[in-house]
């Protein structure tokens, strides 16, 4: 038998919140997503103080002023921040479903790879969709090709890290590192053959930024934001009952096959969606879950919905962070996540050293 | 009633054959232990009963029923699996783990089942504690009561059901083995079939009213304790000169003072035999 068990820091409830009824927990961390949007709604270059946001939507007499503050809010502001918690809702809640999946709270599908499968998928899309269909494909295909290629890497790390129900992180993060290597060399490629259009719109994919965000990138990720909040709830019993392996939550009446499939396919379509319109952000997958964990606990009943407020806040905040830090330039937005994310990862990975194997 | 029947199966894993056309049938309040030396079969006629392996020839029926034409959902609630080992990933505490046994049920009725189970295995004071901070032998009886939740919730709709167990008892300390063998045979009184992989001969005779050896993937012997358990069994199954005494229940019981491996010297160091 070499399964150790999980050696985290658990005090019962580290925060003390884990007593807490789950809509007050959700009240809350809605109350921080909402504050979170209108602090950025009010800050960046041409700002807007929050005395005026009500004005700029609408709500109060409208003056001269705040003609140009609805023109800023309406079109730079409000869609950027729409993205920002989609994408931050969509990548905390693939970082926790593949956690539940894999069993470990250290995958995640920018580290595993997910995220270079889908944005080569994307790339491709870009560059070779250009070349065979002169230009004519529409913009919502991209999230779709990336849920395709995050869907063919998940399958692929799936099968190769986990035989008979038990999955080794080890080989988990390995094969990751693999896959993403080659994705990214492949990606490499199109750069090479890609002209100077396509060039600019794949240098976004490998640092990952909000810059470009429009409501009709918003759109394009909606219905997979959509689908993916949806099955939320039909998949949370299950998942916890995975936590106890794969035979325990069959004997426990979960059909493990088909909750394993439809956990890869949300993972594969919120990573796919979430990298088609903001390219590669790491980190956010696993820095909202295990916070979560610790504040609230493990079940999925509330931990899935805490981590989609949670991670669009999150990413709602770091980006920003990213536009207002070097103003008037602005860092990607993956950078910022990076930073916080990586040393937050390392300080996990030593605290279950024995677990990998390491 | 006939509980659980498993015909000729067989279970074959590559070129090896882990069951042999196996028999075997539990009744209605039935406890069978299942004894053989290590990778005799037991894990895997476990794993056939409870549905979780389809066996390549033969059929297995739970309460008439083949065990495949049960959607998962259902079969949870005619029988419940205790696993040798759980490893718990996410710090779960007690009381959730033993909830998840109820499926999405709530209310004041599954507060009192949770409670009722907590207490049987002896955890209602750590009901609050995280299961992975605890010792393998207090995970194990968690994993206990959320069985027992699962299976009363079932019985309570369905009527007697079938409770598997894989070496139960394995990483209990002595006196909640006892209570352990205690808390089974007060489910058997109510109907329950409990059916439990076990290693410890003594243990099996104080918990079985039957005993299923299994040797080499087939059945090599069948029937009650005082049948089955005796000098002749031990040394052709698990290979070894060991004498049963009886002491002082009427059980036979194997005594480890008198054992000897099997080449060994010639002379008989074994008690007599009842």
């Amino acid at each position: 038998m070499t399964s150790v068990s999980v050696d985290l820091p658990h005090r019962t409830g580290a925060l003390g919140l884990r007593s807490l009824p789950p809509a007050v927990v959700l009240l809350g961390l809605t109350a921080l997503l909402l504050t979170t949007a209108a602090i950025s709604a009010s800050v960046g270059a041409a700002g807007i103080p929050i005395g005026r946001l009500a004005a700029a939507v609408g709500l109060a007499d409208a003056d001269a002023a705040t003609v140009r503050d609805r023109l800023v809010l309406l079109s730079v502001r409000l869609p950027r921040i729409a993205v920002a918690m989609g994408v931050g809702a969509m990548l905390a809640a693939a970082g926790t479903i593949m956690q539940g999946l894999f069993r470990n709270p250290l995958a995640d599908p920018g580290l595993v790879g997910v995220s270079s499968g889908a944005g080569l998928a994307a790339a491709s899309v870009i560059v070779l969709g250009d070349r065979l269909l002169a230009g004519r494909l529409p913009f919502e295909a991209l999230p779709f090709a990336a849920f395709v290629g995050g869907l063919l890497t998940t399958t692929v790390l799936y099968r190769i890290a986990t035989r008979e129900g038990r999955t080794s992180i080890a080989t988990l993060l390995l094969a990751g590192l693999a896959l993403g290597a080659l994705a990214g060399a492949m990606t490499g490629l199109l750069v090479f053959i890609a002209d100077d259009r396509q060039l600019r719109d794949l240098t976004f994919w490998t640092l990952g930024s909000l810059a470009g965000a429009t409501w009709p990138k918003f759109w394009s990720i909606a219905p997979f934001l959509g689908g993916l909040l949806a099955s939320l709830p039909f998949i949370a019993a299950g998942l916890d009952r995975l936590v106890l392996g794969e035979a325990e939550a069959f004997h426990m009446g979960t059909s493990v096959e088909r909750l394993k499939q439809i956990a890869v396919v949300l993972v594969a379509a919120a990573t796919g969606a979430a990298v088609a319109v903001a390219g590669v952000i790491g980190f956010v997958g696993i820095v909202v879950p295990h916070l979560l964990r610790l504040a609230i606990g493990p079940g999925h009943r509330l931990l899935l919905p805490a981590a989609v407020i949670l991670g669009a806040a999150m990413l709602l905040a770091a980006d920003t962070v990213a536009r207002t830090i070097a103003t008037p330039a602005e860092l990607p937005v993956g950078i910022v996540t990076a930073i916080i994310g990586a040393p937050f990862f390392l300080v996990l990975l030593l605290r279950q050293r024995a677990l990998v194997g390491l | 009633m006939t509980i659980v029947q498993a015909k000729a199966v067989t279970v074959k894993a590559g070129a090896a054959t882990l069951l042999d056309r196996v028999d075997f049938s539990v009744e209605v309040g039935e406890r069978v232990a299942i004894v053989g030396p290590n990778g005799a079969g037991k894990s895997t006629l476990l794993r056939v009963l409870s549905g979780e392996i389809t066996p390549h020839a033969g059929v297995v029926s739970l309460k008439g029923v083949g065990v495949g034409a049960y959607r998962p959902q259902t079969l949870a609630l005619h029988r419940a699996v205790l696993s040798q080992s759980v490893n718990v990933a996410f710090p779960f505490t007690v009381d959730e783990i033993v909830r998840m046994g109820a499926g999405g049920a709530r209310g004041s009725g599954l507060d009192g089942l949770v409670e009722a189970a907590l207490m049987e295995v002896d955890l209602l004071h750590a009901r609050a504690r995280v299961i992975t901070t605890m010792s393998g032998g207090e995970q194990h009886r968690a994993h206990i009561a959320r069985v027992l939740v699962q299976l009363a919730c079932g019985e309570s709709e369905h009527g007697p059901g079938l409770l598997l167990l894989d070496e139960p008892t394995a990483s209990l300390d002595l006196r909640h083995q006892i209570d352990f063998i205690a808390l089974t045979a007060r489910r058997a009184e109510r109907g329950t079939a409990v059916v439990a992989v076990m290693h410890d001969l003594n243990l099996a005779a104080a918990f079985a009213d039957r005993i299923l050896v299994i040797n080499r993937g087939r059945v090599a012997a069948d029937g009650s304790v005082t049948a089955v358990v005796t000098p002749d069994m031990l040394s052709r199954v698990f290979d070894v000169r060991m004498s049963t005494g009886v002491a002082p229940s009427p059980l036979p019981a194997v005594l480890p003072q008198a054992m000897m491996a099997r080449p060994a010297p010639v002379h008989d160091r074994g008690l007599p035999a009842a």
